[in-house]
């Protein structure tokens, strides 16, 4: 790997990485197209909702409301709930956006999602662990979320025009590369105790909560994982200080 | 139902959350506990996405041979833990996920 790589570069490495969870997300970008237009959206509030909001849970609770008649403010109100998730997303990305000028941190911003965070986060990980700060990470990170964003408009659009066509996109399978991906960047963490009781209650949260609306079992899932892998962390940190082998 | 308002609310609410801490970033001092704490979104916040997804058959608990999901799941750890190589992981995954699901499952 060269130790620094240029603009176009990053970018299109970061389009190249982010592939799979492309792939994994064409059935829902389709789907969402075909629901909304059937659930009584017009075709071109479908297609600005996929241009301007770029959030594909909140689509799908937005496309359902719209089916049962619910005022634009509450659909509003509920897309803020779901889409709080990216708030825990961003301030992870925050040592690494800081010195960008406001005219990276608008579109990076507008464009991040889960999978874009995935990509981006993994990068970014991996060239601090490298040791090897590329001047342009951030082409990176914008090559994958512009991909994602891309991807995304073609899949609604098809949605709209097609969907009817198309037999049912739920059945494919695709989605489950996004499992994959996920699986292949979260197992290298698991290199320490906390790490792995962390992943372990995180997950299992969200299995219990998955019945909650909104996503709210994420969140919960996301805080009771981050507090059981700090809290692990310190635990094991006053055990073996106490025994005076712990050296930070 | 006002489309017009409707986008524009969504648009503004999900861009909010997503900005807030992009623009205040440079303003943003943090802690190194709390940096400690963040190393942990991760992994944690991918896991509470996936664990449902390859669990959950609409809503149920569904643990068995007859979950592809969960085999090749199972798969995609093993490859990972093995070779750290993601690519691979995503392919012996997904090609464990349609083998059982087109050959294991109908059987």
């Amino acid at each position: 790997m060269s130790f620094s790589r240029s603009r176009p570069q990053e970018f299109w490495t970061g389009a190249r990485d982010i592939i799979p969870l492309i792939v994994g997300a064409i059935p829902f970008g389709i789907i969402f197209g075909t629901l909304a237009t059937s659930n009584g959206l017009s075709a071109g509030a479908t297609l600005a909702m996929s241009t301007f909001v770029f959030a594909g849970s909140s689509q799908f609770i937005a496309a359902g409301m719209v089916a049962t008649n619910t005022g634009w403010l509450l659909i509003v109100l509920t897309t803020f709930v779901v889409n709080l998730r990216h708030l825990l997303y961003a301030v992870s990305l925050v040592p690494y956006v800081k010195e960008l000028s406001q005219w990276w941190k608008v579109p990076l911003a507008f464009l991040l999602t889960d999978e874009s965070f995935a990509v981006a986060i993994r990068g970014y990980e991996a060239g601090i662990k490298a040791d090897e700060k590329s001047p342009f990470q951030h082409w990176y990170f914008f090559g994958a979320a512009i991909a994602m964003y891309v991807n995304w408009q073609l899949c609604t659009f098809l949605g709209i025009t097609l969907g009817q066509m198309i037999p049912d996109a739920t059945g494919w399978g695709l989605d489950f590369a996004m499992s994959v991906t996920f699986i292949g960047i979260i197992v290298p963490y698991l290199k320490n105790k906390p790490m792995v009781i962390s992943v372990i209650v995180a997950g299992f949260v969200a299995v219990a909560t998955a019945s909650l609306p909104n996503k709210l079992g994420l969140m919960l899932a996301a805080l009771a994982g981050i507090s059981a892998g700090v809290t692990s962390e310190n635990l094991l940190r006053n055990a073996t200080t106490s025994q005076g082998t712990y050296h930070e | 139902m006002n489309e017009f308002l409707l986008i524009l609310g969504m648009m503004l609410v999900t861009f909010s959350v997503r900005y807030v801490m992009f623009g205040a970033s440079s303003r943003i001092k943090l802690s190194p506990a709390f940096l400690r704490a963040l190393r942990y979104v991760p992994p944690v916040v991918l896991s509470a996405i996936v664990l449902p997804e390859v669990l959950l058959d609409d809503g149920m608990l569904s643990v068995g041979v007859m979950n592809a999901r969960l085999v090749g799941a199972i798969a995609a750890i093993l490859i990972s833990y093995a070779t750290r190589n993601l690519l691979l992981t995503i392919v012996v995954g997904m090609a464990v996920f349609f083998g059982w699901q087109g050959f294991v499952v109908p059987l």
